[in-house]
């Protein structure tokens, strides 16, 4: 078995007091999309940018197991985990805008990138960071890479970003919330960008998303966050023709039905208990200690019903 | 900002506002009881016994601690006086011009153009001259410099603040403009007004201070902070304790004032942290 | 049809950097009393604008205003405010519309006091009832925004907009800031308070599929016009205008199965033909439109009936064309 692409095994991830993510395990196997969903303040993006070391100063992180193509993310010096970032691994954000320098042409910016991984100098790497720009559907890649962050749409700006991103040429993209800023005409063409590069150079894909529906159609798998913790772990077809987490039945319940939820009893957990049951209908005595993660058949769920 | 550096600057300036409410009982000597025998003395901090000036005494002999303690008087009502009456002016002109903008705007913008295009103290001087002295043309006039302060960081705010949803939200459930002003706009520009009224308390000692100098002060028969450090310049070389300790004087109560004033300005902010 | 509110030939422009931009182009738009209509498309079509015109909290440059039967544009200041209680507005960002450094009992008895229907002292009560209407503590009226979650903010919005017993909430985006879970919690609150106080809602949303659930009419907005108006479940079956059916189609489906054809079939419109140029007189849509004529970047199709209640502004439905 080859080293997984993004290997995380019982990370914690704490700023100060407040906990981001409790414990969350993933992997991502070669050429495999992962998605991770979740609401605000479910730990996800926590989850990746620990997973690229891009995690605030002051936070503090632990974990079993937290590799990026094998090599361990928590030791790696400084320089091997910049040539990882953007070369092996690399991360597309919400918010193009800012994450793009207001004052540099974006041509010039994906040529950094190009230079810095790919060893090619001057007018090599602007005419590599042209092609990019191609490939990504920016037309008239010649003169637009000239141009500046703001003088490019929404969508646009984002395919820049992607540009960018596959100048290192990655075995793994990590994208969180790509399209939620974006409205739904130019979101459906991210991605179909992103499948088609997916498919052309069978690149590993973890998806960060609160977009249930968006995902369904984009990943091979699916891992469900609530309060710092995953939830469920299941191949995408098993996910949403039979969820098994309380939770993820919930999740797709509001995704498709009118808002009709089962009733919960909101009575708080004692500490160490099941982070989910004050909202969970199918709560039980046995929630006061939290789950560990149970298997039934290709899902893994944290949840006492699948001990049943 | 950390609270214990408020709290200094609290201390620093209950200390100066205790010493000018003191002033009689704290002084050692009379303030303008000269004593030619003893002109340009250094500090002293002797033996007890004999008569003693812990800061040294002027070129005619007064004691420098004992003016600095009533100087107080003069620069802590000034300045609190002077920022009170810029901030007044300042905050309404602003809260007027920004939110309302258009022609209210447009005379506000002018007036705050008009006055630092002015050489204020040229202008101070002659008002001051056509006035006479005293507390309360001073303070007036140090008002004029002051308001612009004001004026300009709270417009600036209420436009922004103008296009902002809450203020949107109480427009769209009917409230009108003088309750929109006093409750919505006024609560939210305040942490910058006091900001602003820390900083323009030491300009306006400071300004008091260069009027005094000029013998167009508050009271020529009161000490004050500017008038003895401007005295102290021309024996620099010679007594560094005449300037020194006023400007010490000057330096620690804006320093109190700015401390204090940036952590109340923090501290307003209801968003925590 | 009776009509609740409505613009007739609306245009908004503002001008900023030496350029006008084109908020409204001429529109009109009507909401019938205790309907929940919605208002549709992408960023920058002039959706949010319409909904502040509606309420006149955005002054038009040219076209009227109507609200039960009065001309809006023709009050003064102090008597448009004083309609402001029956015609309520929801924003987007719940905790943005609230004021950071006013208690939520001030908050809520703001507008019932500056509409002279309480006290400070005897506004407590309805205070407290408007909580509770809206699922929440009387208790919590002494705190602070910032001490909420943001399903509670948004339940504190939609008390401050129905404690004045309003007839019209025009509400821009209420579920966008939420939680997918605690969406259909707000939705249940809005239903049942319209159901209890006889509310009419205009629902500004990019979210199809929320605005399928709850509105009964929809318009659909592009470049400042409406394109096409209709019953929802008319509109989104059998869409009238190229526009909206593109719109349709980038709606996710929650099945992996049909999402994965839904995102492999190629757009309506291939990237890789020739783009029509837009002009100003021209449709909105024509460099999008699989249907694009040659007439279409030149003359800008009026909006007309298509069937029995539905409008479309587009020339593939016109006969004479």
């Amino acid at each position: 078995m080859t080293a997984a692409l993004l290997d995380i095994e019982r990370l914690q991830v704490r700023f100060g007091q407040t906990v981001a993510v409790a414990d969350a395990s993933l992997r991502v196997a070669k050429g495999e999309a992962v998605g991770i969903v979740g609401e605000s303040g479910s730990g996800k993006s926590a989850t990746v940018l620990a997973a690229m070391r891009l995690h605030p100063p002051g936070a503090s992180v632990t974990a079993s197991r937290l590799s990026l193509d094998g090599h361990d993310v928590r030791t790696l010096p400084d320089r091997r985990m910049a040539s990882l970032r953007g070369g092996f691994a690399a991360m597309i954000f919400q918010d193009p805008l800012t994450a793009l320098n207001p004052l540099m042409a974006v041509g010039r910016q994906i040529a950094e990138v190009v230079a810095a991984h790919r060893g090619l100098r001057g007018g090599q790497a602007r005419a590599a960071a042209i092609l990019l720009m191609e490939r990504v559907g920016i037309g008239d890649a010649a003169v637009r890479a000239h141009h500046f962050p703001h003088q490019f749409s929404g969508g646009m700006r984002q395919r820049v970003m992607i540009a960018a991103a596959l100048a290192g040429d990655p075995a793994l993209l990590i994208a969180d919330e790509p399209t939620t800023a974006l409205d739904v005409t130019v979101q459906a063409d991210i991605v179909r960008l992103i499948r088609r590069l997916r498919a052309e150079r069978d690149m590993g894909l973890v998806w960060v998303t609160h977009d249930l529906a968006l995902m369904a159609g984009i990943v091979d798998r699916v891992v469900v966050m609530y309060a710092g913790r995953v939830m469920e772990t299941a191949p995408v077809d098993a996910l949403y023709a039979a969820p098994r987490h309380p939770y993820t039945v919930a999740l797709l319940a509001s995704l498709r039905r009118d808002g009709v939820q089962a009733e919960a009893s909101g009575a708080p957990v004692p500490p160490g208990g099941c982070a989910f049951a004050p909202r969970c209908p199918a709560r039980m005595a046995r929630c006061d200690t939290a789950p560990p993660m149970l298997r039934a058949g290709g899902t893994e769920a944290a949840c006492w019903t699948l001990a049943a | 900002m950390r609270p214990w550096l408020g709290a200094i600057g609290g201390v620093l300036l209950a200390m100066t506002a205790l010493l000018a409410v003191a002033a009689p009982l704290a002084a050692p000597y009379r303030p303008t009881q000269i004593n030619l025998r003893a002109r340009l003395q250094p500090p002293d901090w002797g033996a007890p016994g004999r008569p003693r000036h812990l800061l040294g005494t002027d070129n005619v002999g007064r004691d420098v601690l004992s003016r600095i303690i009533w100087g107080a008087r003069i620069s802590v009502s000034v300045g609190a006086a002077a920022a009170g009456l810029g901030a007044v002016i300042g905050t309404t002109l602003g809260l007027c011009a920004g939110f309302f903008g258009g022609r209210t705007d447009a005379v506000v913008s002018w007036l705050i153009e008009v006055q630092l295009a002015f050489p204020f103290t040229l202008f101070a001087i002659f008002l001051l001259a056509a006035l006479g002295g005293g507390f309360v043309p001073v303070v007036c006039v140090l008002a004029l410099a002051t308001w612009v302060n004001f004026a300009r960081v709270v417009r600036s705010q209420a436009m922004s603040l103008r296009a902002q949803d809450f203020i949107l939200a109480a427009q769209a459930v009917g409230v009108g403009p003088v309750r929109l002003l006093r409750r919505h706009l006024l609560p939210a520009v305040l942490p910058s007004v006091i900001v602003v009224a820390s900083f323009s308390a030491a300009q306006a000692v400071l300004t008091e201070a260069a009027l005094s100098f000029l013998g167009v002060g508050v009271d020529p028969t009161i000490p004050s902070w500017g008038a003895m450090l401007n005295l102290g310049r021309d024996y620099l070389s010679d007594a560094w304790w005449m300037a020194t300790f006023p400007g010490l004087a000057i330096a620690l109560t804006v320093l109190g004032a700015n401390l204090l004033g940036g952590w109340l300005g923090a501290r307003l902010e209801p968003r925590g942290s | 049809m009776n009509e609740l509110a409505a613009l007739s030939g609306v245009s908004v422009r503002y001008a900023s950097g030496g350029r006008v931009h084109v908020g409204l182009d001429r529109v009109d738009y009507a909401v019938a009393a205790h309907e929940t209509a919605a208002v549709i498309g992408e960023s920058g079509c002039g959706k949010t604008t319409l909904g502040r015109t509606l309420l006149l909290l955005q002054t038009p440059s040219e076209g009227r205003v109507h609200f039960a039967g009065e001309d809006l544009t023709a009050l003064s200041g102090a008597a448009l405010r004083r309609r402001r209680r029956l015609m309520q507005m929801m924003f987007q960002d719940p905790y943005a519309s609230l004021n950071p450094r006013m208690t939520i009992g001030e908050t809520l008895a703001e507008p019932l006091v500056v509409h002279g229907m309480e006290t400070w002292r005897s506004a407590q009560a309805r205070v407290a009832e408007a909580l509770a209407m809206v699922g929440l503590a009387a208790a919590m009226q002494a705190r602070l925004p910032h001490e909420f979650s943001g399903g509670q903010r948004q339940r504190i919005a939609i008390a401050r907009a129905v404690i004045g017993r309003p007839r019209l909430v025009v509400a821009d985006e209420p579920l966008s800031a939420l939680d997918i879970t605690l969406q259909g919690q707000i939705l249940g609150l809005f239903r049942r308070l319209q159901e209890s106080l006889g509310l009419t809602y205009v629902f500004i949303s990019h979210d199809l599929p929320v605005v399928g659930r709850i509105a009964s009419r929809v318009a659909v907005m592009l470049g400042g016009c409406i394109v096409e108006e209709g019953p929802t479940q008319e509109v989104f079956s059998r869409p009238a205008h190229p526009y909206t059916q593109a719109l349709l189609d980038a709606v996710p489906i929650a099945d992996p199965a049909a999402e994965r054809l839904r995102q492999a079939r190629e757009p309506s419109s291939p990237a890789g033909r020739p783009a029509r140029e837009a002009r100003a007189q021209g449709c909105p849509f024509v460099q999008r439109c699989p249907h694009a004529m040659a007439m279409c970047a030149d003359i800008r199709p009026e909006r007309a009936e298509v069937a029995p209640g539905r409008t479309a502004a587009c020339w593939l439905h016109r006969a004479d064309a």
